[in-house]
C-alpha cells in the first residue's frame, strides 16, 4: 500500500514537473517570438532593399578618368584605367601581397576597375578618384585615415588594411552602361 | 522582516552590499496580500504591463519615425508597409494605448467600488489619478504623430481648449504651438514630450507601488488585515493568478491586434493631414469621449474648459469627499446602488462625446454631466448620514473559512 501510493506520487510529480517546464517552454516561445519583430525592425526595411541597385553611364568617362557613384548609402568607385595602368595592374607579382589576387579577378572589362569605395581597415574613403589627389606609392588610391595604399587594381600594398578594396557584384547591360547590385 | 536566505554565493555577495535582492525577495516573493482578492485586482499589474509594453514598441517605432510634418504621414505608412514587422509594432502600440485606458478604467472603478482610495490610502489614489492625467496627456500627444487628418484636428481642438483662459489664452495657445497654428514646431515638441512622458509615468508608478506596499492592497470586504491568518505570500498565489489573467488579457489583445486593428481608430486618420479642411466629424480617442460630452455639455467656452478638466480635478479629492468610514460597497446598499448609476452614467457621457451635438444628445449630455458631479460633490459627502451600513466582519478570514458571503459568515459568528 505504501509503496503503490509512493509510486503514484512520483507519477504525480513527474506531471508536475512536466507541465511547469513546459509552461516554461511555452513562455520561453511566446517571449522570444514576442521579442523578434522587435529586433527584426532594425534590418533593412523593404523600400531600403529595393534602392539596393544603381546603373552608371561610362560613355562620357574617358581614359584616366575616374567617378564616384553612391550605391547603398556608399561610394562606388569606377575608373578607366590608361594602358599603362593595366599593365602595372597585371605585371605586378602577386606572391608579396597581403591579399593576393590577379587583376584580371577583379575586372569584368580590363578598362574600367569597380570598387567599393572604403577601405577595408576602418571604413574610410580612400583619396585618388580627383586629378589632384594624393594617390600613394602603388597609383592607385590612398586612404589618408591611417595610410593605406592601394595598386591601380585597388590592392592593398601597403598600410593596415587587411584586404584589398572589394569589388561589388555588377554586369555590364552595354559596353558602356553597367549595373551595380 | 526575516532576512532571505540565498544559496547562490554572488547573489549572496552582491546581495551584502546592494541587497537588491533581498528587498526583491521581500516585495515580490513574501509580500503578504490579503487571501480574498478578487480578479479586479488583476488590473493593477495589468496595467503595469501595458505600460511596458508600450514602452517598448514606442521605442521601436521612434526608430523609424519622422517627426516632420512633410515626412510623418509617409514615415508612419512606411512603418507599416516596408519596415519589418513594423505593422505589427504599430498595431500594438496604437491598439494598446485603447487596452491600457480599459485596464485603468476598470483599475479606478474597482478602486471606487471597494473604497480603495480611503484612509490610508489616500496618496496611493492621488498619484494614480496623477498617472491617470500622465496618460491622457500622452495618449493625446500620441495621437498627433500620425499626422493625419484626426491627428491634425485634434491638436488643433484640444489646444485652443487653453484659449479659454481669460486674459493670457490667446498667448499661452501660441506658445503651445510655437506659431500661429499647429504645424513643425508643435509636431518636434508633442515628439519630444510623447517619448519622456512614459518615462515620467514610470517614475509615478514606482511611488504608486511604493504607497501601495506601505499598507498592501486592499480587499474586496474592504477591512484591514488583522494578521498572517488573513494573507498569503504575493508568490506564488498571486503571481499565478496575474499570470492567468495576463493569458486572458494578453488572449483578447492579440485577437484586436490581427484581427480588428482598426475597430477603436478613426478611418480619417488615414487621411494625411490638410490645414485647410476640417472633417465633417471631429472625434477624440473613444478614452476621452465622456470627457469631451462634458465639454460640449456646457454652453459657455470657459465653462466647458473648467468642467471637463474639473471632472477629473475632482478624483484628486475623494478621499477626503467620501465621509463614510465603510471602504467596501458590499456593506453599502446605497452606495452600492449609485456607484452602477455612477458607472452607467459615464458610458453614457462616452456614447455622448461620440454623437454630434445637437438636439436630444446636448441635454443628455448636461443631465449626464450633471449626475457625475452630483455623484461626487454631493452624494459621496452626504450618504454617510443616511446609509445604514451593514455589519462588518470581524476579520478577513472568517467570511472566507465559513466559505459563504461575509455577512452570513457575521451571522454565524453571533450564532456562536
Amino acid at each position: 500500500m505504501s509503496t503503490k501510493s509512493k509510486t503514484k506520487k512520483n507519477k504525480d510529480e513527474g506531471k508536475r514537473d512536466f507541465l511547469v517546464v513546459s509552461t516554461y517552454a511555452m513562455a520561453g516561445i511566446g517571449a522570444a517570438s514576442f521579442a523578434w519583430p522587435l529586433i527584426d525592425q532594425m534590418n533593412p526595411a523593404a523600400d531600403t532593399l529595393a534602392l539596393a541597385s544603381t546603373e552608371i553611364d561610362l560613355s562620357s568617362l574617358e581614359e584616366g578618368q575616374a567617378i564616384t557613384v553612391k550605391w547603398r548609402g556608399k561610394p562606388v568607385f569606377v575608373r578607366h584605367r590608361t594602358a599603362e595602368e593595366i599593365k602595372n595592374a597585371q605585371e605586378a607579382s602577386i606572391d608579396d601581397m597581403r591579399d593576393p589576387e590577379k587583376d584580371s579577378d577583379r575586372v569584368t572589362n580590363e578598362k574600367y576597375i569597380v570598387l567599393v569605395g572604403v577601405c577595408t581597415h576602418l571604413g574610410c574613403v580612400p583619396l585618388g578618384q580627383k586629378s589632384g589627389d594624393v594617390k600613394g606609392q602603388y597609383g592607385g588610391w590612398f586612404c589618408p585615415c591611417h595610410g593605406s595604399h592601394y595598386d591601380h587594381s585597388g590592392r592593398i600594398r601597403k598600410g593596415p588594411a587587411p584586404t584589398n578594396l572589394a569589388v561589388p557584384s555588377y554586369e555590364f547591360l552595354s559596353d558602356t552602361l553597367i549595373k551595380i547590385g | 522582516m526575516s532576512k532571505a536566505k540565498f544559496k547562490n554565493p554572488v547573489v549572496k555577495w552582491i546581495d551584502h552590499r546592494l541587497p537588491i535582492f533581498s528587498f526583491m525577495d521581500h516585495e515580490l516573493n513574501h509580500y503578504p496580500t490579503p487571501k480574498n482578492l478578487n480578479y479586479f485586482w488583476n488590473f493593477g499589474s495589468l496595467a503595469g504591463i501595458a505600460l511596458v509594453t508600450m514602452i517598448i514598441t514606442g521605442i521601436v517605432l521612434s526608430m523609424n519615425y519622422t517627426a516632420h510634418v512633410d515626412y510623418a504621414f509617409d514615415s508612419v505608412e512606411r512603418i507599416m508597409r516596408d519596415v519589418n514587422h513594423g505593422w505589427l509594432i504599430r498595431y500594438i502600440h496604437m491598439n494598446g494605448a485603447s487596452f491600457f485606458f480599459i485596464v485603468v478604467y476598470i483599475h479606478i472603478f474597482r478602486g471606487l467600488y471597494y473604497g480603495s482610495y480611503k484612509a490610508p490610502r489616500e496618496l496611493l489614489w492621488i498619484l494614480g489619478v496623477l498617472i491617470l492625467l500622465l496618460m491622457m496627456a500622452t495618449a493625446f500627444m500620441g495621437y498627433v504623430l500620425p499626422w493625419g487628418q484626426m491627428s491634425f484636428w485634434g491638436a488643433t481642438v484640444i489646444t485652443n481648449l487653453f484659449s479659454a483662459i481669460p486674459l493670457v489664452g490667446e498667448s499661452i495657445v501660441t506658445w503651445l504651438w510655437g506659431g500661429f497654428s499647429v504645424d513643425n514646431s508643435t509636431l518636434n515638441r508633442f515628439f519630444s514630450l510623447h517619448f519622456v512622458l512614459p518615462f515620467v509615468i514610470v517614475g509615478v508608478v514606482i511611488l504608486h507601488l511604493v504607497a501601495l506596499h506601505r499598507f498592501g492592497s486592499n480587499n474586496p470586504i474592504g477591512i484591514d488585515v488583522k494578521g498572517t491568518q488573513d494573507t498569503l505570500p504575493f508568490n506564488p498565489y498571486y503571481t499565478i493568478k496575474d499570470l492567468f489573467g495576463l493569458g486572458v488579457f494578453l488572449t483578447i489583445f492579440a485577437a484586436a491586434v490581427f484581427f480588428f486593428p482598426n475597430f477603436m481608430g478613426h478611418p480619417d486618420n488615414y487621411i494625411e493631414a490638410n490645414p485647410m479642411v476640417t472633417p465633417a466629424h471631429i472625434v477624440p480617442e473613444w478614452y476621452f469621449l465622456p470627457f469631451y460630452a462634458i465639454l460640449r455639455a456646457i454652453p459657455d467656452k470657459l465653462g466647458g474648459v473648467l468642467f471637463m478638466f474639473g471632472s477629473i480635478a475632482v478624483l484628486f479629492v475623494i478621499p477626503w469627499l467620501d465621509r463614510s468610514s465603510v471602504r467596501s460597497s458590499q456593506f453599502r446598499p446605497i452606495f452600492k446602488i449609485f456607484f452602477w448609476i455612477l458607472l452607467a452614467d459615464c458610458v453614457l457621457l462616452g456614447y455622448l462625446g461620440a454623437m454630434p451635438a445637437e438636439g436630444i444628445y446636448v441635454i443628455l449630455s448636461r443631465i449626464a454631466t450633471a449626475y457625475y458631479f452630483f455623484h461626487f460633490l454631493i452624494l459621496f459627502p452626504l450618504l454617510p448620514y443616511i446609509e445604514k451600513t451593514k455589519p462588518l466582519p470581524i476579520s478577513i478570514s472568517e467570511p472566507v473559512l465559513s466559505g459563504s458571503s461575509p455577512a452570513s459568515a457575521f451571522a454565524f459568528r453571533e450564532k456562536k
